[in-house]
């Protein structure tokens, strides 16, 4: 018997917003402890414009989903092309066969004009096991592998800037 | 790197050709927005297949949309129903389904949304739903109207329902429209005709259901959604 292929993609559009729980952008609303960081970033198009209609979500696998840190979340970018989320910061996970993945956060994006999500991940800046993540060393140049390393700006954010095209644009994934 | 037989088991690739590309020419929006680097196929680790959970005591349910503020919706009242499952047709149970879509008047109650037709006091175009054990979901809505967009000359929207689905994994995420059974804008509509396969772009139109039609109350529509399933497909040569 022939299996049924998923459902066709369409994009999320302009008006996403109308789902919007603004408080979602906060992971630890639950009442979450530990490493407390903010991950925020801009998004621009090919011609470096900001991206200020786009939904984008986040998950990580560290620290472990539970009742009071879901490991999810969902924020706007701004009028200023921005997103910001508030959580934990993620620590090492396992990855295929003997792999250690360097600690990481998973990123969707959506918008009008964005027919299926574009992926990504947010890595940390500084983190020793960034050198043997499977992900990070599959990338050979530098500046593209620099694409999903966010840098520390003040004490507990992390910046990363995502572009979606054209010069410096970001390193996406076919998961 | 090789693999270990405690590897959580992959999503599937998609089936070629059921999937839009990013880069879309005849929708415009896409020109600048898709990526034109190669992407890196990224072999799935715990990060892909395990995803978040969502529950109604902690994302409260709203399963009728056309009621609000204590008066009823203008429109014509529709009951939707259908199944989650995957492709390999077993139930997705207990996932959220996001729903939101515009008015009858094909007016979106979004600030955003500058077209010349009126709002509803009565309307806002937001649910949520659940799954039950065997992947069932249902909501009441009303029917939302067309409404013109910038993408071309005289460019509609055929009449439609945004959902949002998580499934079992980060990558099992879908984000898609429902659409409605002989709606003469499919033909014209570039975000509907961006699936290049035929049935797989059919399988988007919800189909009329007599059967959960309530007599002197609201029409009925099936709209059954499909999440990735998981393991190798025969399709797969290595």
């Amino acid at each position: 018997m022939s299996a049924t292929p998923t459902t066709g993609s369409q994009t999320i559009g302009p008006y996403w917003h109308l789902l919007e729980e603004p408080e979602w952008a906060d992971l630890t609303r639950f009442g979450a402890t530990g490493e407390l960081i903010t991950l925020t970033g801009t998004i621009r198009d090919g011609d470096g414009a900001l991206v200020t209609d786009a939904c984008v979500e986040i998950w990580q696998a560290s620290p472990p989903a539970s009742d009071v840190f879901q490991g999810w979340g969902r924020a706007r970018t701004d009028t200023d092309g921005r997103f910001s989320f508030r959580t934990l910061k993620p620590g090492p996970v396992p990855g295929r066969g003997n792999a250690l993945q360097a600690p990481h956060i998973a990123i969707t994006i959506l918008a009008r004009g964005i027919l299926i999500a574009i992926h990504t991940r947010a890595y940390f800046a500084g983190e020793k096991q960034n050198e043997l993540d499977p992900l990070l060393t599959m990338i050979e140049e530098p500046a593209r592998r620099s694409t999903l390393i966010a840098e520390p700006t003040t004490p507990g954010v992390w910046n990363l800037d995502i572009r979606l095209q054209g010069e410096g644009e970001t390193v996406f994934l076919d998961i | 790197m090789s693999d270990n037989p405690n590897d959580p088991v992959p999503f599937r690739p998609y089936v070629p050709d059921t999937q839009p590309l990013n880069d879309t020419p005849s929708y415009g929006s896409t020109h600048k927005r898709h990526p034109t680097q190669k992407l890196i196929r990224l072999p799935h680790t715990i990060t892909e297949t395990t995803g978040p959970r969502f529950s109604a005591d902690k994302y409260g349910a709203i399963m009728d949309l056309s009621t609000a503020v204590g008066g009823q919706a203008i429109g014509e009242r529709i009951i939707v129903h259908g199944t989650i499952t995957d492709e390999d047709g077993r139930p997705v149970p207990h996932t959220m389904v996001e729903i939101w879509q515009a008015n009858a008047t094909g007016r979106y109650n979004h600030p955003g949304d500058t077209h010349d037709a009126p709002l509803d006091p009565h309307f806002f175009g937001k649910g949520r739903v659940y799954t039950d054990e065997n992947g069932y979901y249902k909501f009441i809505t009303i029917k939302p109207g067309a409404y013109p967009w910038g993408n071309h000359y005289n460019a509609w929207r055929p009449n439609h329902i945004h959902y949002s689905y998580f499934g079992p994994g980060f990558a099992s995420r879908l984000i898609t429209q429902m659409y409605f059974p002989g709606d003469p804008l499919l033909e014209l509509d570039p975000i509907y005709q961006c699936i290049p396969d035929l049935a797989a772009r059919e399988r988007l139109v919800s189909k009329f259901d007599i059967s959960i039609t309530e007599p002197n109350w609201a029409l009925g529509y099936r709209f059954d959604v499909v999440l990735r399933g998981r393991g190798a497909t025969p399709m797969e040569t290595n």
